[in-house]
């Protein structure tokens, strides 16, 4: 059993345990690593990848990648284009999903996605535990403080922090009256093998739209039912609703072409005689007489929860139906300090929402900037690690300010994948002038929460407002009070213009001016 | 956490929902989405652009004005409407008392919302008359 041997992490004790090795896992890992943060990463699975070893069934994400964009790969402005490849500093690890698509499309295979995650976990040389399943968490309180003890199939491991990056990957289904009767979405089978049937599919998220999309050849007839309304991404401006890729049975629908698309709150799921296998009784939203439906399968595309274990009887407190853990905006548990969240749950933490506009910390290319931000968190509020890589810079001069911020609002790719979450701080200091203070999450810089309270300030965020415009917005804080200065939308997105630096350059002499006189 | 099941039965007895059928209040259940704000934590914050409706399903929550506590939200109670309804930012802050479990409808659908249902658009103009009505009486 040399494998067993050569695994890395054996159970003991660590500064920071990290779960899960999809691509929430590897890139909290690769940050952590960057800082000196000694941490464990155990996986349960055999390979990384997490959900993109799976699915999506039909093959090609939702997420793309540009192979030809404005910049070159080279230019980390190239990540706005880029929504799939993990973050790395060095060169040859950047953008590594361009390298490996094939150029068929700019949605990448799965098999495409897998490759891209391997490919990063192996040239970063990322270390995991694979085949180590968590399964029971205790927290203990002793004359050093709180620790954390992570039980697995392989034995207990103790950290002060741990980091859950387990995805959305539970199975949901409704408790809806003959629900053992539906299938779930990720019991999924081959297409062909829905050939000349009638299937009804609960949901109207993406996934119901992904199999109604893969059926569209194959199946009889499609209904597509719940209670509320499709929503499409192309309206909510967002990515909240159906994109583009999976509208197709939309169109089918308003066609007449043997798509249903029905608003109604499903009664249950009986089965049926000889015309049917299965009989589904579903009442319209809109009021009317009940319909029912007959058909041959049903498939629930009713979501996924986070497999949060035992933790919620540790007081970690969950959101909604999904059970998002309840985050700050660093990602740690609202009622349970020490425990972090990343990858995709870190969606659990909101933000301030503006406009109902959510952040992409749900999918890769928002979750990979949390990492970077959470991992410099730690570092600096768990006693772990490397504290002098904080990022407080040396002065910016104040002929260069409006220069510094024009250029992050140009090319900063975390400020345009994490709008109105993440944002760029310039303290102004009465004796050193305006200095960088890296990246942090909005909230806590016009919340006032620790050191992203202190001082008067400025923070640089790119907002949308759900009618698809994207412009900047810059938030300042004088005297303790937080105050929002929104930009004019520009059509082309540029916002190096003479207006934008003028506003800016007012913006910064009226901090200046206040940081003078304290 | 909650089911959407269990949002139906919790909204069920709210005045601002009282006319809804069972399908109709699992429609809001799944257009609205749940929120939680841990104690301290601002919900609307007085002058930011961008602001969303409430509807508090858990906890209690202050309303501030310039520093100035102003008012307490509890279970059932509403908010949020007035700056989405004039397009403007929130002239307040709300902040949660405790941890504050809320269903949140993003500005931008609330009129499509009221408009498709008209029962709780009665209900919201009732509950805005007997704040004016309480408002005039307080200044009188």
């Amino acid at each position: 059993m040399a494998e067993l041997t050569d695994r890395p992490f054996p159970p003991g004790s660590y500064p920071v345990v990290v779960v899960g090795s999809g691509p929430g896992g590897l890139q909290i890992s690769y940050c952590l690593s960057r800082l000196g943060i000694g941490h464990a990463v155990l996986s349960a699975d055999d390979a990384p990848g997490g959900m993109f070893r799976r699915w999506p069934f039909f093959q090609r994400l939702l997420s793309w990648t540009k192979p030809f964009a404005p910049v070159a790969r080279t230019d980390p402005a190239y990540e706005r284009y880029d929504w799939n490849s993990l973050l790395a500093e060095e060169p040859e690890n950047q953008a590594l999903m361009a390298a490996i698509m094939d150029g068929t499309s700019y949605f990448p295979s799965r098999p495409e996605m897998e490759r891209n995650l391997e490919t990063f976990a192996e040239r970063t040389g990322m270390k995991v535990r694979y085949g180590c399943r968590w399964t029971a968490t205790r927290r203990e309180e002793g004359a050093d403080g709180v620790t954390f003890v992570v039980e697995t199939s392989d034995g207990e491991y103790r950290a002060g922090s741990v980091i859950f990056a387990v995805g959305l990957a539970e199975p949901f289904k409704p408790q809806t009256p003959g629900i053992e009767l539906a299938a779930h979405y990720a019991e999924t089978r081959a297409a062909e093998s829905y050939a000349d049937k009638r299937i009804f599919i609960i949901g109207k998220q993406n996934s119901g739209f992904e199999l109604a999309s893969g059926l569209l050849q194959w199946a009889r007839r499609i209904y597509i039912v719940s209670p509320s309304p499709a929503k499409l991404s192309v309206n909510t401006r967002s990515l909240v609703g159906i994109r583009a890729r999976y509208v197709q049975p939309f169109e089918d629908h308003v066609l007449g072409g043997g798509v249903a698309i029905v608003d109604a709150a499903i009664q249950g799921i009986e089965r049926g005689g000889d015309r049917a296998p299965l009989v589904v009784r579903a009442r319209p939203t809109a009021g009317g007489d009940e319909m029912t439906f007959e058909v041959d399968e049903v498939i629930a595309a009713t979501g996924f929860v986070t497999p949060l274990l035992d933790l919620p009887a540790l007081g970690v407190a969950t959101v909604g139906q999904t059970r998002l853990p309840a985050q700050t905006p660093y990602w740690e548990s609202a009622s349970v300090p020490g425990i972090f969240f990343a990858g995709t749950i870190s969606q659990g933490a909101a933000g301030l929402k503006k406009h109902g506009q959510p952040a992409n910390s749900g999918a890769v290319h928002g979750a990979r900037y949390n990492a970077r931000v959470l991992a410099r968190h730690i570092a600096k509020t768990r006693g772990v690690g490397n504290t002098s890589t904080e990022p407080t810079g040396p002065a910016i001069p104040p002929d260069r300010l409006v220069d510094f911020l024009t250029a992050e609002l140009e090319s900063s790719p975390d400020l345009w994948h994490q709008r109105a979450y993440l944002a760029r701080v310039i303290g102004f200091d009465p004796d050193v002038g305006a200095v960088d203070r890296g990246v942090v999450p909005l909230a806590a810089f016009v919340d006032g929460t620790g050191d992203d309270g202190r001082g008067d300030a400025l923070s640089l965020t790119i907002e949308a407002d759900g009618t698809g415009s994207i412009y900047p917005v810059v938030y300042t804080r004088r005297g303790g009070s937080v105050e929002e200065h929104v930009f004019e939308p520009d059509p082309l997105l540029r916002y190096d213009t003479s207006a934008v630096r003028t506003k800016l350059e007012e913006i910064a002499a009226g901090l200046r001016l206040s940081a003078s006189a304290g | 956490m909650a089911s959407r099941d269990e949002i139906v039965d919790e909204i069920a007895g709210f005045a601002l929902f009282a006319d809804l059928t069972t399908p109709q209040l699992e429609r809001v259940a799944h257009v609205f989405e749940e929120r939680w704000y841990a104690e301290g934590e601002r919900v609307l914050r007085q002058g930011f652009s961008g602001s969303a409706f409430h509807v508090i399903l858990d906890g209690d929550a202050k309303v501030v004005i310039d520093g100035n506590d102003r008012a307490t939200l509890g279970r059932g109670d509403f908010f949020g409407e007035v700056s989405i309804l004039l397009g403007e930012p929130p002239v307040a802050d709300v902040v949660a008392l405790r941890p504050l479990r809320c269903l949140v409808l993003d500005g931008g659908e609330i009129q499509p919302f009221l408009t498709d249902n008209p029962a709780v658009m009665y209900r919201m103009l009732q509950a805005q008359a007997r704040r004016l009505r309480n408002a005039n009486r307080w200044r009188s």
